[in-house]
């Protein structure tokens, strides 16, 4: 099994209700965030381009912040999901500094805190809860390991791309472009 | 003209607008480690040689300050930790591929021998000593025996103590300015100069002072080679290299850099070193003042300017 | 009397609430039904427990579920599957709408105006009784001096129902909303003037089976109307071609085939040569033109001239573009949908302009048929029978000089000029209750908003946050939000007729009310009891609903129900007999109600002004995380974006040597310059003769911990209002910025 979420950035309005679902579903205090918008526009008026992006963790398969952790505290759980175990995690910040993507933050209770890929919905048969509320449906999760999985499919059809794939962690999120 | 810009989330403190998950504790940490292992690895080294009592205060002296030191760091590193109480948890893991690990149990080995270390010593030093409880007494004259074993494992350790506050910082890929196999050894021999001059400073004796005059020249000529190969190296790297190592090559790191870390602590103390040795009249103090002051500014500056330097995307 | 009757207040309490005076009026005791049992039917996975309601964070009216947590606090709010508006996902600001309840700002007791002993005026926390006595007095002396009809409701959102029946009870009928004369009502009258009916809301657009959609001015994707943008994306999905007018690089001309960069103003132009080349090139649906439309020939002949030539020097769109863009729409017709916008008072001419977007739509025969306008439905439920209303003698229309009789309901800058006082009237409006709306940020033209707020005896604010218009108020009503509350039933059209229900999550935080115990409260004082013929608003519902066969135990379990269309279809069948509701019966492609009340039966172009040297044209819009101004004060959502900036493109910011997030003042064309200064955001994404910003902004309510100082206000610019001759919408697009460094 191998969790991975696509985004469509051709559909993606860069609303951000991904970003408050996040905060609501998963406790994440005001002021932090698990996953954020990133709009990106090239060229010179009226030759113009626009990207939006929702970013979060990549759950990365060569994962820095796994191996850099001193406690065990981030790991590899099921589907290849990179988790922190709050009370194995001493707040370091070694896991934050290893992150290419900045997708971490540390909790105001003092633990290291990120993206989960909701597991605690996934378990239960349900969408993560940045996909199940994105008014545009244009993110993507489920097993690569499945090919009849909504993610499996779209990354079959579409040309995509990973944010900094020379940094050599294997992202799980997956931008259609 | 390109337009990037994070449309909402990503205002976590300490992470955006950029990150600064490590202030100040860490590069003392990381300075206090390299010291104690400097002087560590010269107190094992010339004890193995036998050089005890022509080198007494890098042997003997310099050591029993060294559990002082390393603890300082521990609880500096415990004052940057974000959740505290789970401090023990780096103790009920052993992760070989996290320096942070192995570096918390070097630091864990190395703290009671560098302490048994100081208890042999400080009778020799201090003739009034007591230990007062005879437990004790017999714990040392136990370990006595083992002495030379002792050294060899603290000259071992502190080899990996001094590499490991370089890696610390190297292993990290996400920042480029820190991912570099140089800052292993840099850190090393930049850690061993500062506890030379430590060693220095605290030295009575002439000839002492001399021996680590020498070795501290040779160490910053090393180290200054380290450097320039650094910078070369980035130089011929990816964008992200090339970008970090702006920051010292016309960057805001420019000046501090150069001017003090380079300039103050290195060269300038070296140039001295070698009038004293040349048998200008110099007061021996600023030297090894001017190395320790470079050692912790190098430190300072590594860790700030990592944090700043990033992947783009 | 000073200068100014009212000074605005900050909210800020004297002195401690007087002690209830005891119970005696306050009848119908707001007995809020909470499900505490976890083990009722609300209880769900992640063992919370849930409550319907409908979201109340913008009037698209998204159905949903309030999800409690085992501590017993609101954690989130999902979409209802079954709901045709939101299809189980909510928008950003429906999902962030938790942080209305959990504002800390918000109104905490009702407030009375007072005179200290220093002649300074400030409010004074109150009891309900205390309030409603002198809501009673001052209501009561009005109707003796001057007559009910000198009453008037500003409203909008749910509360609306109740405030509207109590002023329909005493006899007055100046109800009004902003949405209308400063949003959808030139849009409204256009097509009613061409098919007979008006769009409502949601807009029957059938954009999830479109080939084609244009976009003209209308962000969609910024605008987030729920429905929309999800219906959009599918689009999307499956290929369709989207076509975006803008003069801005607008999220949604970032994902069409087709932007057409336009000259702000000119859409009109582009338009007649958009008709111009579905005709002279036949591209037009000839059956359905010949069998539904009126003065075929008349248009052609008014469109001879109208070339993509002629249209290429006024909007700068190139001719070749339009004739494409032209047969895209043809190519893909009926399943075209030239979108009619929402808020479209824009430059003044903007009935004719939505005229144009609708003689497009009938040549292209997508009026009635998939892929472009569907046929909705919408629930019949009636009401509690209560008597008859009285006929007041007058209205705000009365006040108008006889213009504007094609508007087809209340205008809201209308009930404000019947409120200023002038000799030819001769009795003025004198007392105002606003509810929901913040006229201070939703009229434009400030000054005069403020001329009609200082000739009224009563203001009654009913709000839920200390919003600009509270200040004005000579009484301030703390309404608790709509996840503390039941409200009227949501009954709107769609493919299928659907009614949902709102009920309490929570109880009432502090000492707030729901809208409808005010009301009926505030109508049995004034002996008008017999309007509000229920105890509470339970009761209401629940006989509400057993008339459409359910109840209110059934819609607290689901929610949202659909029911039966009473139309058997939702197209057009093909060569159906259709009866318009025109004078003619058919689509009036040549209006012959606008030729009665001397209007262009087809429109024209007229060009309007340009900024002048140093100025650029003012536009402004939707940021997905607000609306409007009620948002900008919500924790979750200013979390998301916390303020407003002004868009510059780079040659200007050149010009004037701006940098990115620098701060500035902006001055338009009649000298006022904004309370606060903005920080300006280069970018290519707008035109060098116009800058943009997002409305809502710029607060200057300090009670308003978030929100205040924050970015700048757009409505405070807007006072070059262009009035629309045929149904008096204010156009707000006709100001003209430049930019100060400093303030004085
Ligand atoms: N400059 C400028 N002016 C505009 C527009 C623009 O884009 N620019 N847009 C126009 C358009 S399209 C429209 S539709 C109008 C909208 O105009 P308004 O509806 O007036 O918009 P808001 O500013 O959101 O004001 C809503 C008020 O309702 C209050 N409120 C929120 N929830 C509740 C509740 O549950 N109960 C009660 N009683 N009050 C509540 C809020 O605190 C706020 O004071 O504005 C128009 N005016
Ligand atoms: N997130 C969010 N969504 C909302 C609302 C909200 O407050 N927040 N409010 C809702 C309401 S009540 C309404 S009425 C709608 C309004 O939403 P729309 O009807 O979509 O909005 P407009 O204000 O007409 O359009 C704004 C766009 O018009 C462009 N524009 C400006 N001048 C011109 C011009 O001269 N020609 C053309 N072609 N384009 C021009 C601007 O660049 C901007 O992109 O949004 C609804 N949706
Ligand atoms: S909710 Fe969907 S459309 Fe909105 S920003 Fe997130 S991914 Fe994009
Ligand atoms: S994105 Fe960062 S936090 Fe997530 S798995 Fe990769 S390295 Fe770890
Ligand atoms: S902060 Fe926590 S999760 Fe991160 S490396 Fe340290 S212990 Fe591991
Ligand atoms: S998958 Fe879950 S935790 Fe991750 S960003 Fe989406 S909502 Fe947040
Ligand atoms: S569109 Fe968004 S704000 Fe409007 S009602 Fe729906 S969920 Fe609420
Ligand atoms: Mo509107």
């Amino acid at each position: 099994m191998r969790y991975a979420m696509a985004v469509d950035t051709k559909k993606c309005v860069g609303c951000s209700d991904c970003v408050v679902a996040c905060q609501t579903e998963n406790n994440v205090p005001i002021g932090y965030c698990r996953d954020w918008i990133v709009e990106v526009t090239d060229g010179t008026y009226p030759q113009l381009e626009l990207e939006h992006r929702s970013e979060r963790c990549n759950h990365c398969e060569n994962s820095p912040c796994v191996r850099c952790c001193p406690t065990g505290a981030s790991h590899y759980s099921d589907g290849g999901t990179v988790m922190v175990t709050k009370n194995k995690c001493i707040g370091c910040g070694a896991c934050i500094a290893s992150c290419p993507y900045d997708a971490r933050y540390t909790h105001p209770e003092g633990y290291v805190d990120k993206c989960t890929f909701c597991l605690h919905r996934v378990k239960k048969g349900q969408q993560p809860a940045c996909v199940a509320v994105c008014p545009t449906k244009c993110m993507y999760f489920g097993d690569l390991d499945d090919p009849n999985s909504d993610v499996s499919r779209v990354i079959k059809k579409r040309k995509y791309k990973t944010l900094i794939p020379e940094a050599g962690t294997n992202p799980q999120l997956y931008f259609l472009i | 003209m390109r337009e990037e810009l994070i449309v909402s989330g990503r205002m976590n403190p300490h992470i955006d607008p950029q990150l600064q998950i490590w202030e100040w504790h860490i590069p003392a940490y990381l300075f206090l480690g390299g010291l104690a292992a400097g002087i560590l690895f010269f107190a094992s080294y010339f004890y193995i040689k036998g050089k005890s009592e022509e080198y007494p205060t890098a042997v003997k002296l310099a050591p029993i300050f060294t559990p002082l030191l390393i603890g300082l760091g521990l609880l500096f590193l415990l004052l940057d930790l974000k959740h505290k109480l789970y401090f023990w948890r780096l103790y009920t893991a052993f992760k070989i591929e996290s320096p942070m690990s192995w570096g918390a149990w070097t630091l864990m080995a190395i703290m009671p021998l560098s302490a048994i270390w100081a208890a042999f010593n400080i009778k020799s030093l201090f003739p009034k000593w007591d230990w007062k409880f005879d437990i004790v007494k017999d714990a040392i004259k136990v370990l006595e025996e083992y002495k030379t074993p002792i050294a060899w494992a603290i000259m071992i350790l502190s080899v990996i103590l001094g590499i490991y506050t370089g890696i610390l910082l190297s292993a990290f890929n996400a920042r480029p300015l820190w991912n570099t196999s140089i800052l292993g050894p840099l850190f090393l021999v930049s850690g061993m100069s500062t506890g030379a001059a430590a060693i220095i400073i605290l030295s009575k004796s002439k000839v002492e002072r001399h021996t680590f005059a020498k070795i501290d020249l040779l160490l910053i000529a090393i180290e200054l080679f380290l450097i320039i190969h650094m910078f070369m190296g980035f130089r011929a790297s990816s964008q992200v290299q090339i970008d970090a190592s702006a920051m010292f090559l016309g960057g805001q790191f420019t000046a501090p850099f150069w001017v003090l870390v380079v300039g103050m602590g290195l060269v300038i103390p070296a140039a001295l070193e070698i009038l004293e040795m040349r048998h200008k009249k110099i007061p021996y103090m600023v030297a090894p003042v001017l190395v320790l002051f470079g050692g912790l500014l190098f430190r300072f500056i590594m860790a700030y300017a990592g944090q700043m330097s990033r992947w783009l995307y | 009397m000073g200068k100014n009757r009212r000074d605005f207040i900050k909210i800020s309490a004297l002195g401690a609430a007087g002690l209830v005076a005891g119970t005696r009026y306050l009848m119908a005791q707001n007995q809020i039904v909470i499900p505490e049992n976890p083990k009722g039917p609300w209880r769900m996975p992640h063992d919370l427990v849930r409550t319907p309601t409908y979201c109340e964070v913008c009037f698209w009216k998204c159905a949903g579920w309030t999800y409690k947590n085992d501590a017993g606090q609101i954690q989130k709010i999902i979409g209802n599957d079954d709901d045709p508006n939101s299809n189980g996902r909510f928008c950003p600001r429906g999902t962030g709408g938790v942080g209305m309840y959990y504002d800390e700002d918000r109104l905490k007791t009702p407030l009375i105006r007072v005179k200290g002993a220093d002649g300074k005026q400030t409010f004074k926390e109150a009891s309900w009784d205390e309030a409603f006595d002198f809501i009673q007095k001052k209501i009561e002396k009005v109707i003796e001096e001057h007559g009910p009809e000198c009453l008037a409701l500003f409203t909008h959102g749910s509360g609306g129902t109740y405030f509207g029946n109590l002023l329909k009870s005493l006899g007055s009928q100046n109800i009004t909303a902003p949405s209308y004369a400063q949003c959808r009502g030139p849009r409204e009258v256009g097509f009613i003037a061409t098919f007979g009916e008006g769009l409502s809301s949601p807009e029957p657009t059938d954009i999830r089976d479109s080939k084609c959609m244009v976009l003209i001015g209308s962000h969609i994707g910024e605008n987030m109307h729920n429905g929309h943008v999800q219906e959009m994306s599918d689009a999307i999905d499956k290929g369709a071609t989207i076509i975006t007018v803008d003069p801005r690089f607008s999220t949604a001309a970032s994902k069409s085939k087709y932007w057409l960069p336009i000259k702000p103003s000119t859409d009109l132009a582009l338009l007649m040569a958009w008709i111009h080349v579905l005709i002279y090139e036949e591209r037009y649906d000839k059956k359905y033109v010949e069998q539904y439309t009126f003065g075929f020939e008349q248009l052609k002949e008014h469109v001879k001239h109208m070339t993509p030539e002629w249209a290429y020097g006024i909007t700068t769109i190139k001719p070749q573009v339009i004739r494409e863009t032209a047969r895209e729409m043809s190519y893909a017709s009926p399943a075209t949908i030239v979108h009619p916008g929402r808020h479209v008072t824009w430059y003044g001419d903007d009935t004719q302009r939505l005229r144009a977007v609708a003689i497009l739509n009938a040549l292209l025969g997508s009026w009635g048929r998939r892929g472009g306008f569907y046929i909705p439905d919408k629930a019949k439920v009636p009401g509690v029978p209560h008597p008859p209303y009285p006929k007041p003698r007058r209205t705000w229309r009365d006040a108008m000089g006889g213009k504007y009789e094609l508007a087809d309901l209340a205008l809201a800058n209308g009930v404000c000029d019947a409120t200023i006082p002038s000799a030819t009237m001769d009795c003025s409006i004198k007392a105002w209750i606003v509810n929901g709306t913040n006229l201070i940020e939703t009229l434009p033209n400030r000054p005069k908003t403020m001329e009609a707020i200082n000739a009224l005896d009563l203001m009654v604010v009913v709000d839920t946050m200390p919003m600009e218009i509270t200040g004005y108020a000579d009484v301030v009503l703390p309404e608790c939000t709509y996840l503390e509350r039941y409200d009227s039933l949501r009954v709107t059209q769609h493919r299928e007729p659907t009614i949902s229900l709102r009920m309490p999550a929570m109880k009432p935080k502090y000492d707030s009310k729901p809208a409808w115990w005010m009301a009926k409260n505030l109508a049995e004082r004034l002996g008008k009891g017999e309007y509000f013929p229920f105890d509470s608003i339970e009761e209401e519902l629940d006989y509400q609903l057993k008339k459409v066969d359910s109840s209110l135990e059934e819609m607290q379990r689901i929610g949202v129900k659909k029911l039966p269309r009473a139309y058997d279809d939702l197209y057009y069948k093909d060569g159906e007999e259709i009866e318009f509701n025109t004078n003619t019966g058919k689509i009036e492609l040549y209006s012959t109600s606008l030729e009665e009340y001397g209007f262009d039966p087809m429109p024209k172009y007229t060009a309007h002004p340009e900024p002048p040297a140093g100025y650029y044209r003012l536009i402004y819009g939707r940021a997905p995380m607000h609306t409007f101004s009620r948002t900008a004060n919500n924790p979750n959502l200013t979390d998301l974006m916390d303020e407003n900036t002004v868009w510059v493109n780079p040659k200007v910011a050149k010009e004037w040597g701006l940098k990115n997030g620098q701060e500035v003042y902006l001055q338009n064309q009649d000298n006022v310059v904004s309370t606060f200064p903005i920080k300006v955001r280069v970018t290519e994404r707008i035109r060098w003769d116009s800058v943009y910003m997002v409305h809502g902004f710029g607060h200057a309510n300090k009670k308003l911990s978030r929100a205040f100082g924050r970015g700048a206000s757009d409505s405070e610019l807007i006072t070059n209002v262009m009035m629309d001759p045929i149904m008096g919408g204010t156009g707000m697009r006709g100001n003209f910025i430049t930019f100060r460094f400093n303030k004085a």
